[in-house]
Parts: C-alpha cells; structure tokens; sequence
C-alpha cells in the first residue's frame, strides 16, 4: 500500500468518491424482505420421474427464457429471474401489488392448440365401455363413496329440465338387465350439451369427472382420435351451474408454436375482451387448408387443455384469428392471455415450492424503523468512542465514517441486496470495525503506560493489535463463505454483508485509521502528549 | 478514563463456579428442548422455513380478535393463530394439503374475505415453503455449521497451537447450546434469519474468544513465557484485554439495543438472539474458552511442553 501521508489521504478520498457515486448511481438494493414483493421458486413438475436430468436442465433453461420475457413485458421493475440447481427457477418481483396476477402469468403453460370438435355420436359407442373399465380400476365400492349417485337412471329428473330428456344415461339403461352394468359411474354425470359436441357435467360432480378421466384405464378406452377437454368457464343453466365437457378430435391441427403475434383489445360490437392473433407462415396455410375443408364445423381454440372458445367455421380462415374471452373475463386477462401466447409456451408444467410475499406496507415500515434504529445505533457508538477516547475516539469515528461508505458504496457496487439477516451482519461488521479501534487504542494506552514515547507508543499499538484483528477478521470471513456457499436468499444476503463488511472493517481499521493518526502526529514532536 | 485499569481479577481461579454455572444454564435449556419433543414434538419451534408451511400475517384496519379469526377459519378446525406485535395484527401457521404450495394461503384469504369482506385487511406476509425445501434447507444449515466448525478449527491449529482451535470450538458450541436452550425455553420461531442470527453469535464469540488467546500466544512467545504458571499467564491475558472485551461488547450492545428498541416488530426476534449471544460470547470468552485451553493443557500437554518432556527423558535414558 501506499506509504506516504498525501497518497494514503489520496487513496481515502478517492475510494470515498468511487464508493459514494456507486452508491448514488446504483442505489441500494433492498431485499423483499423489506421492501415488499413476492419471491417465488418453481421446479420442473414431473412427479413420476420420467424426465431424465438432461431433459429437466435442457427445459429448464428454456422456462427460464420464456419466463423472463413475459415477466419484462408485464413491466415489473428489477425483476430476478433464476435458474438455480439444476432444475428450479427463482423469480423475485419487487413491489408487486397483485401476487395472484402475477403467479398466473409465470406458471401459465400457454400451450395453444386448436382442434375440431367431433360429435357427441363418436364417443357414444365407447361410454360402456368407459364406465367398466372406471368400476374395474377402482372398485364398486369406490365408485359408489366417489359420486353422489353413480346409477345410471337417478339423473333422469333433472334431465327433464333440458327438455329433450335425453340423458347419456340412456345407453346404461340399454343394458339395464345386467345388474352389474347399472352402475354407470361416468355416464350418469353427463348431461345432454348445449353445444355441438358437448355434454353438460354439474360443477358439484366436476371432481369425481376428473378422477375417473384421469384413470390410464379410461384414457385407453377412449376411441383413438378423441379426446376430453373442458370448457374453461362455468355456466349457469336454470339456477343450476355447470362446465362443459368438449368431444374433441385428439389431433390439433395447428398449435401455439406457430403464432407470430397476439394482441389483446375490446371487441367493439359486444364491449368484450378478446385476444388477436396472427399465425406465421406455415400455420397460416394450415389453418387456411383445415378451416376450408371444415366450414359449418365447430373448431375448439384450447389453451393448457381446456377450451377457450369453439367458434363455428363460417369460410376459410387465413392467418388471423380471434380468441373471444367469456363474458366474465376483464380486459387485464384478455392483455394476460396475449402476452403469455407472444412469450412461448413453457415446455413443461412447473410447481411452486416455495413462495414468500411481503406486503408493501409491512416493507416500509421495516425500512423506517430500520434507518433510525442504524443512526441511533451509529450515534451511541460516536459518543461512546469519543467519550472513552477523546481524538483518538474522533479519529476513530471519522475511520467509522469511512467505513460506512465504503460497505454501502461496495453493497451497491457489487449489486448486493440488502436483507433483514444482512442487517445483523452489517452490525456485526461494525462491531468488528469498533473492535478493530479498540484493540488498537487500548494496547497505545498500554504502550504509553510502559513509557514509550508518543509515536512509538502508536507504532507499537498497531503493530501488536495487527495479529488479533487479522484472525479475528479471517476466522469470520470463513463463516461468511461457507454461509455464502450453502445459503440461500436472506442467508446469502447475510453473507454478502458480512464478507464486504468485514474487508471494509479490516481496511478501516488498518489504513484509515492509520492515516488519521499519521496526520493527528504530523504536527507533533516525537514526546508530546496525545489525548487517547 | 480507562476501565479496568490494571485489572488483577481471578478469573480461573474461579472457573468451578463458572463451569456449574454453565452446566446448569445448559442443563435448564435441554430440560426445556427435551419438554418441547414432548409437548410440540420437536426440539425447537420450527418455523415454516424448516418443516414446510404457510405462514400468513394479516393486518386488519378495524378492532379484530384472534377469537373472530378463528370463528373465520372454521372454529375448532382452524390453524392455530397468534397475535403479531401491533394489536389488530395475527399471524396464521398452516400445513400444507396439497403439493401446490399457494394453494392454503389463498384458501385462507378467500376464507377471510367471505368472513369480512375484502379492503379490511391486507395479507402483510405470506411465506409458503414446501416440504422438500423445508428438509434442504434443514440439511444445508447444518452442513453449514459443520463445514465453518472445521475450517476454523484448522485455521486456528495453523496460526496458534491446535488446543487453541479445540477450546475455540468448545467455547462457541457452550454458546450455540445456551442460544439453543433460550430459543427453547421461549419457543421462539426458527427461521432462516434465526439460523443468521446464530452464525453471527458464533462469529462474535470466535472474534472475542481470539483477541483473548491472541494476548496469551503474544505471552507465551515473550521471553520466558513457556516458563510461567499457565494458569497465571491466561489469567493475567484475560485481564489485560479486559478493557478492550467490556468497550466492544458495550458498544456493539448499544447498536443492538437501539435495533431492539426502534427496529420495529420483524426484526425484533432477531435482535433478541443477538443480544443474548453478545452477552453469552463474551462470558465464554473469559470463562469457557480460556480454561478450556488450561484444561487441555493440562490432560494431554501443549505441545511444546511434550516436546521437551519427550527431550528430558530421552536425555535421562541416555544418562
């Protein structure tokens, strides 16, 4: 280092400048823990194990892309997204105010399809066959605790209420001699759609639906080109409510992958948000060559699958078509459902395992109460310094000062983020820097006791006191490393406080204070007194 | 001014005492853990961060009691809810029913908004973890002890004798035991901050403990040091840091307490096991560490003088 007393003043003020415009460049990041925002960890969802370690990091690495883009379009300031592991993702959305909002968009799988709806008539062969293989998987008793009313003829009176009456039921009650085959779990929770190819299902017996389709047995029963797929929203029929059951072809003939653009808006002739598209070149022609063969079909526009909307094929369709949101949908997911689609689709479903949300409110009042709690502090330890050791305190509390700027101005220059646990290495730091003083001054005292002269006595003081603050200071260095290497966000962040506090202390009380005293002794003779 | 000035104090010569005391400090605080496996049915209050949970604080804007909280959650089936600091502030723990682990929190907010209408209160902290990460992190915070246990142990056999590294480490897991025992005794809450908390207790106390035993090595090395009563010549490098061991912990008291007192509610806890292991650092230091090392010294030798006993008698054999 720098020995003589103008370069040593020109290295202080130089790292005091660089440190403080850091500082006010960069600005000091504050974790969520006191600011307020949502923290989020996702990890690959992929409970039977089928994905190999390759697969998972290849996905994840994409996640990650699709999740940053559509988190920038949303516009949250200085969001985090990252990949940790080797399959987990955190993101970390500062100040956000609507969690739900925001939970939806990164874990929104947004894969489109689009897929001609089939009729009702196509799956009526197999429905026998679908509730055997339900009673054979599960059990008759089961079956019986899972509906509410799994014989085939109890839904006939409220199937009155759809007017032609013909519930699905019936082809169970074809078969009514065979005892065994009345049990008609799945069957008996249809109801005669509204809709080319649907069936109405009671939102009450919506669970038990889900259960049985679920079942591999029941996928296989399926007839090979078809498959299930909900209707997103839920209608209410005569006081009753209900979600619709869509038959639909298993092939889609264009997907999400090929969209090029999406846009939301209000559609202008029933003041109801709706979401633009624009599919590029090969899913243009697609979809052009598809719609024509099918005009006067049904197509179901399905998203993570379940329908969206099943519009009918008036004329061929080019590369631009509309996605009608229900009446109960707002304008804000109309804007949602565009970005996500222009984002991509998430290659793989993702589960939250962790997530942490701190009020904004409870952020401020923790930044406040923080601040004045760190002048307080900061102001007990300048009185007790200068009460106890006179200039020397003042030299002590001017290293002090130093010292300060430096962490702040190395926490905002290194990008640290500064956490509730990162406040208690702060203190811990300080501690340290305060030690470091003490150590020095008390073994000067000590020295001058035995007779040395003044700058001797100094020299003597530091010399001697080097040994301890180094091991003090290395020994807890190595704590904050390994916290670094095995923690995780709040602990890291204590980490980092921790580390940068102490290389500051260790500087401060070392060189700073040094100076100072080089200049406090500059005007003195080697014997005159000092106050310490 | 300049306290204990010259100080002559005995400390080791009093070290019976502090060892009983220690020992029943210690003793108290297992009892308590040891009550705790059977009344909550783990050693200590694990917070959601380590068992997997959701941890939800709301603030109500109007006069609420836990009881109408609890009456919202479902009566006698709600999760157990605590009051928070301010008055009208609670702090509901749920266990996870599902693998989506937002989905209690938000079942409690609409339970809470059926029971009292939306814009009365606002879910200040919601914190959900998932068992997985729970048993991670548990694992993590232990490895990560273990692994700063040893560096610094080695790190202290390197540049002071390896029975200065031992004592240090006997003196930090006395203080780790007593912080144990107080977070058992008042069943505070085990978080991921609490785990920083104790790290800092033990960097305190290693900091503490090495000013002490950086005086006895710098004894030790003085001309004639080897020759001195060990006991006398800790005793007389406890005393001499003294004034330096009371200014430091005062000041970093002062700190910790304006924290405590001003900081506000989140921290407080925090603050709590800071203050205590500030306290707990510096009596080890004195009363722990340093006997520890006499102690060492006198079962299996230091090792210089084993080298010279090993000297003396291969000089006598010779005789």
């Amino acid at each position: 280092m720098i020995k003589s007393l103008r370069g040593r003043i020109a290295l202080i003020v130089i790292l005091v400048i660089f440190s403080l415009s850091s500082l006010y460049r960069n600005q000091l990041k504050l974790g969520l823990d006191l600011q307020g925002g949502m923290h989020i960890v996702l990890e690959v969802d992929d409970p039977e194990g089928t994905l190999s370690d390759e697969a998972r990091s290849q996905m994840i690495d994409q996640v990650e892309r699709i999740i940053r883009t559509r988190i920038d379009e949303f516009g949250v300031e200085e969001p985090l997204v990252q990949k940790v592991g080797r399959d987990r993702i955190i993101v970390e959305l500062p100040g956000i105010e609507d969690e739900g909002r925001a939970k939806e968009l990164i874990q929104q799988s947004a894969f489109l399809e689009f897929k001609l709806v089939r009729s009702v008539q196509d799956l009526e062969p197999a429905l026998r066959r679908l509730d055997r293989q339900i009673v054979a998987a599960l059990g008759e008793d089961s079956v019986r605790a899972l509906g509410r009313a799994v014989e085939g003829p109890a839904n006939d009176v409220l199937a009155e209420l759809f007017g032609d009456g013909a519930v699905q039921g019936d082809s169970a009650n074809a078969d009514a001699e065979d005892q065994a085959a009345a049990l008609a779990p799945f069957t008996s929770l249809l109801f005669d759609g509204d809709y080319e190819g649907t069936y109405l299902v009671a939102v009450q017996d919506v669970p038990a639906a889900k259960i049985f389709m679920a079942l591999p047995q029941f996928q296989r029963a399926l007839p090979r080109d078809i498959q299930l797929h909900w209707d997103w929203e839920v209608i209410g029929i005569a006081a009753s409510t209900y979600r619709r059951l869509f038959v639909l072809e298993d092939d889609a003939f264009v997907t999400g992958d090929m969209l090029e653009n999406a846009v939301a808006q209000r559609n202008p002739q029933f003041n109801r948000p709706e979401v633009t598209f624009q599919l590029n070149r090969v899913g243009g022609r697609r979809f052009a060559d598809f719609t024509a063969q099918h005009v006067g079909d049904y197509i179901a526009i399905v998203l993570d699958g379940e329908v969206v909307s099943a519009p009918v094929v008036n004329d061929r369709i080019g590369a631009n078509g509309v996605i009608e949101m229900g009446a109960s949908s707002d304008i804000a997911e109309a804007a949602d459902l565009a970005l996500v689609l222009r984002a991509g689709a998430l290659p793989v479903k993702l589960r939250i395992m962790e997530e942490r949300t701190v009020g904004p409110s409870l952020g401020q009042d923790s930044i406040d109460s923080g601040k004045l709690a760190g002048i307080i502090g900061l102001l007990l330890v300048v009185v007790i310094m200068i009460g106890y050791y006179h200039v020397a305190g003042v030299l002590a509390v001017f290293a002090l000062a130093v010292y300060v700027s430096l962490v702040l101005g190395g926490l905002s220059a290194f990008g640290a983020t500064l956490t509730l646990p990162g406040i208690g290495g702060l203190i811990l730091s300080i501690g340290m820097a305060v030690d470091a003083n003490v150590l020095i001054f008390e073994r000067i005292r000590e020295e001058l006791i035995l007779g040395r002269a003044t700058r001797t006595a100094v020299d003597e003081g530091f010399a001697h006191a080097l040994s301890a603050i180094v091991d003090a200071n290395i020994t807890t260095l190595i704590t904050a490393v390994i916290l670094f290497q095995f923690g995780t966000g709040p602990v890291r962040g204590f980490a980092v406080t921790l580390s940068i506090g102490i290389i500051a202390s260790f500087f401060s009380a070392l060189y700073v204070t040094r100076t100072f005293f080089l200049i406090y002794l500059a005007g003195k003779k080697a014997s005159d007194p000092i106050s310490i | 001014m300049r306290f204990f000035d010259q100080a002559k104090y005995p400390f080791i010569e009093k070290r019976r005492a502090t060892y009983m005391l220690s020992a029943i400090v210690i003793a108290v605080g297992m009892a308590f853990m040891i009550y705790n496996v059977f009344s909550i049915g783990s050693w200590q209050n694990y917070g959601v961060d380590f068992t997997g949970g959701s941890f939800i604080q709301v603030r109500f804007d109007q006069p609420t009691t836990a009881a109408q909280l609890r009456a919202a959650l479902g009566g006698p089936d709600a999760p157990p809810i605590t009051s928070f600091g301010d008055q009208n502030e609670f702090v509901i723990r749920a266990e996870l029913t599902d693998e989506e682990v937002s989905v209690v929190a938000d079942g409690v907010r609409r339970q809470l908004e059926a029971a009292f209408g939306t814009g009365v209160f606002e879910i200040v902290r919601q914190e959900s973890v998932g068992p997985t990460i729970g048993a991670e992190l548990q694992q993590k915070a232990a490895l990560a002890m273990l692994f700063s246990f040893t560096l610094t142990l080695i790190y202290l056999a390197i540049r002071f004798e390896f029975r200065f590294g031992v004592a240090a480490v006997i003196a930090t897991i006395h203080d780790i035991l007593i912080t144990l025992g107080f977070l058992a005794a008042f069943r505070m809450e085990i978080a991921l901050p609490t785990v920083a908390a104790i790290l800092t207790i033990v960097g305190y106390s290693l900091n503490d403990t090495i000013v002490v035993f950086d005086r006895v090595r710098e004894n030790l090395l003085a001309k004639g040091g080897r020759r001195q009563d060990p006991s006398e010549l800790v005793n007389r490098s406890i005393n001499q840091t003294l004034p330096r061991t009371v200014l430091t912990s005062t000041t970093t008291l002062a700190v910790l307490l304006s924290l405590f007192f001003v900081g506000g509610a989140v921290i407080r806890d925090f603050t709590v096991v800071l203050i205590l292991g500030v306290v707990i650092g510096t009596y080890s230091s004195i009363f722990v560490a340093s006997p520890a090392l006499l102690e060492i010294q006198a079962r299996f030798g230091d090792s210089s003088q084993s080298a010279d006993r090993k000297k003396r008698r291969r000089s006598a054999t010779a005789a």
